[in-house]
């Protein structure tokens, strides 16, 4: 009898702890949002590019506190240690969130933070450190995430290999909205791995009978079926095996198993007839399977149990051709991955933009490896190098790109030289001679803004004197002066006539002071906005010349350093690449030489049973005819 | 038990056990020793792309002139955008028709860069056209037209698209 061994399909559930990509409230900070925008698309080197601009940008500033990344910082942080850890940066992953965590943050976002450390801790396979993270939450946690953390407790536990702990947690969690199947699921492998065999029957009868319309918790319930009714089928109880194994869905993922299986509990329980029916199934399912290969060979073997030795040699046939056949195949994909297409048409574009492009694969008419690598494919190991190959791929496109950049770049910063360079210095004469001018029509401008302010203060008529008026009052003061000394009565006339004058003009400045004040003072305010102007414009000039020169002056040196940094990503870049293309063939090839020495024992047992088979229905014939 | 029986059972009872051990142990061994070179030569492209931008910004879009427009959807909006258009001071700056993930990408918070450019500073006048489609599969196109002032500074714009409704312009613009 098969026994699959408990630990190959009892593992625990953690995948649903991956979280979706960062679906949070509509940022304030544009930029955060546009990296939100590419990671929700699956791009996340784009997001982290501009989330890590965006962050530098902000820890630059002089007042982050005023900057529009500031109300988002702790959710930024959190979807940072995300996009590394989806974009498969591990070693990168966390250390965002670790700086929440130091941070004086709020409680809820402290612990919010410690459960997400511990997540990626998890998913590092630092058990001790994500334990720790978790111990560290304390007082009030978000309500959406209470849960998640029970559930990662558990998951904790198990995979640390202390079931009893797990327990606990897991019983917590049997009305979870969201993980009431899996910790079903996982409770009965507590509970098995802990010892207690009757309780974790009892659990896993209960979550293989729980109502599920999502595809993953019917799989989930599917999966305590077939562990049950292997549990079952170990401790000898064929029919209660059966049972179990009959609620497993015909068209789920674990179908070809549970199928098998159940022929082999039928079997054991001497119900030949009946073990027929699953094999029968399973038999005309896709040969590339390992269950449905091996329904090839059980289904003949029921029927020579029964004495149909005919039927059981006719069926021996046919799985020996099947078996040909798909060694013949398996010939050919290993031929066709040493010749470099397996990881051509992993490579291919369009595939790869299909969520399902592994299930995809098997539809390539070119790359008949998929067929037997889907195991493979899926395999931890084998996605992650087979990502940071395809990542790598990736990244060399966008250096190659970037370095045809550097030399447009250094185009455009040679054209934009040729064009200033020659006109610049004349410019920068005239700019010189204006600049004196202006900054001399400034200084004017200040004096009679302070002669203006001090009229307000201390009023002096003779300060608005026209020019005519001042000529008229410097000639008086002239001729005062020169008959200051005269004793005469001209003299005395005349003094007196220069006295009536100053009188007179003293008398409009006085009179018309404040009319001359105001129309001084309006003349000012124009005079201002006209300075002001001038002034927008030689700053506007200033900007302009700046910009003229830092168009084209500074650059050499960073694209120089650029140039060389990229070059020497694409000599690394080259050397992985070939390293993990290699690794992938070789594991590939491994994984098709492994299905194939399978096949081919396969094939050689179904040619003895086939003699074998033909021999008892040659025995039997002739018995019926000689009695 | 004849002896076949006993052979296939033997055979069937290994075959599960037997998954590719080889395999395995060198995806475990080797994968992993290069997942951390391939970690730190994805740190370092980071690194790279990051100066790059900023140089690209410096040289093609200097602050004294940078206008940047960013475009984003409410989260409650059931509306499908088929695509914008933008003109600036009558002329045309950028359109773009949006796929199935991008439209998801915005509905689920993302805000999305739709252009990057130079104007000088002054007042200017920006001109959005938005086409799609409302819930009940009614086709619309809507048009509006905005001015905003470019100071000395670099200008962030932010359009937020709704679905036409009763009384309310499904196009709101923001200054960031």
């Amino acid at each position: 009898m098969r026994l699959t061994p408990i630990k190959s399909i009892g593992l625990t559930v953690t995948a649903f702890l991956a979280t979706s990509p960062a679906l949070c409230d509509k940022p304030e900070d544009l930029y955060f949002g546009e990296a939100v925008y590419y990671a929700n698309q699956g791009l996340y080197f784009e997001a982290l590019e501009r989330l890590d601009a965006e962050f530098a940008q902000h820890h630059e500033v002089d007042e982050p506190n005023l900057d529009s990344l500031f109300p988002h910082i702790a959710d930024a942080q959190f979807s940072l240690g995300d996009f590394e850890l989806r974009y498969r940066m591990h070693h990168r992953a966390g250390r965002a969130i670790s700086a929440v965590l130091e941070g004086a943050v709020d409680e809820m976002v402290r612990n919010d933070a410690a459960y997400r450390l511990a997540r990626i801790q998890f998913q590092k396979g630092q058990m001790t450190d994500a334990m720790h993270s978790l111990e560290r939450i304390d007082g009030r946690v978000p309500a959406a995430i209470e849960d998640d953390i029970e559930f990662l407790r558990a998951n904790i536990h198990l995979a640390e290999g202390r079931p009893a702990a797990a327990i606990a947690p897991l019983e917590n969690l049997q009305h979870s909205k969201q993980f009431a199947a899996f910790a079903a699921y996982n409770l009965g492998i507590a509970f098995l791995q802990n010892g207690s065999k009757q309780e974790a029957i009892a659990q896993l009868d209960r979550a293989g009978q729980v109502s599920a319309s999502d595809p993953g918790e019917l799989a989930i319930r599917d999966k305590s079926n077939l562990v049950l009714g292997t549990l079952f089928l170990e401790q000898g109880e064929f029919a209660e095996a059966a049972t179990h194994l009959d609620r497993v869905r015909l068209d789920g993922p674990y179908s070809n198993q549970a199928l098998l299986s159940s022929g082999w509990a039928n079997v054991s329980a001497e119900r030949l007839e009946r073990a027929i029916v699953p094999w029968g199934i399973l038999a005309e399912r896709e040969v590339t399977d390992r269950a449905t290969q091996e329904a090839m060979l059980s289904l003949p073997f029921a029927y020579g149990r029964l004495e149909r030795h005919g039927r059981a040699a006719m069926l021996y046939g046919d799985a020996l051709a099947a078996f040909d056949g798909e060694i013949d195949k398996l010939n050919a994909s290993i031929e066709s991955i040493r010749e470099g297409r397996f990881l051509a048409a992993l490579s291919r574009e369009e595939i790869r933009k299909d969520k399902d492009w592994v299930i995809r694969l098997r539809s390539l008419p070119e790359t008949p490896e998929t067929y037997y690598m889907m195991e493979l494919l899926a395999s931890h190991d084998f996605q992650t190098g087979l990502q940071n190959y395809l990542d790598l791929a990736d990244l060399r496109r966008k250096l190659h790109t970037w370095r045809t950049n550097f030399d447009a770049f250094e185009d455009m910063i040679a054209i934009r030289r040729g064009h200033y360079e020659p006109l610049l210095p004349d410019v920068d004469a005239s700019f010189r001679e204006l600049d004196s001018r202006i900054r001399l029509r400034r200084e004017q401008h200040r004096m009679l803004v302070k002669r203006r302010d001090d009229l307000l203060t201390t009023p002096r008529p003779s300060l608005l004197a026209t020019r005519d008026e001042q000529l008229v009052l410097a000639r008086i003061e002239d001729l005062e002066a020169g008959l200051a000394d005269a004793e005469s009565p001209l003299a005395d006339e005349l003094l007196r006539r220069c006295q009536r004058l100053r009188g007179l003009l003293t008398w409009t400045l006085e009179t018309e002071y404040h009319e001359r004040l105001t129309a001084f003072d309006t003349n000012l305010r124009r005079l201002d906005e006209a300075m002001t102007v001038a002034q927008a414009q030689y700053d506007q000039y200033i900007r302009a010349r700046q910009a003229a020169t830092h168009s084209y002056v500074g650059y050499d040196r960073s694209v120089q350093r650029m140039r060389a940094r990229t070059n020497d990503s694409i000599a690394t870049l080259d050397r992985l690449i070939i390293r993990q293309g290699r690794l992938l063939e070789i594991v590939a090839i491994d994984e098709l030489v492994a299905r194939r020495s399978r096949l081919e024992n396969y094939g050689d047992k179904a040619r003895f049973a086939l003699a074998d088979s033909y021999d008892r229905a040659t025995q039997a014939q002739a018995r019926r005819e000689n009695p | 038990m004849s002896r076949l029986d006993r052979a296939l059972l033997s055979l069937l009872i290994a075959g599960g056990l037997v998954a590719s051990a080889s395999a395995e142990k060198l995806s475990g061994e080797q994968m992993r020793s290069l997942d951390g070179q391939v970690q730190e030569i994805k740190s370092d492209v980071l690194g790279i792309a990051s100066e790059l931008s900023n140089l690209e910004e410096r040289l093609l879009y200097p602050s004294g002139t940078q206008i940047a427009i960013f475009v984003s959807v409410p989260a409650d909006e059931t509306f499908r955008l088929d695509a914008v258009q933008i003109h600036i001071n009558g002329e045309p700056a950028t359109h773009h028709i949006y796929s199935y993930k991008e439209l998801e990408a915005l509905q689920n918070g993302g805000v999305q860069r739709l252009y990057s450019g130079n104007v000088p500073t002054g007042g200017h006048e920006l001109s959005v056209t938005m086409s799609g489609k409302q819930k009940g599969g009614t086709e619309f196109t809507e048009t509006d037209t905005f001015t905003f002032e470019k100071g000395v500074e670099p200008l962030a714009l932010g359009l937020t698209l709704a679905g036409p409704g009763l009384g309310k312009t499904g196009i709101q613009i923001g200054e960031w």
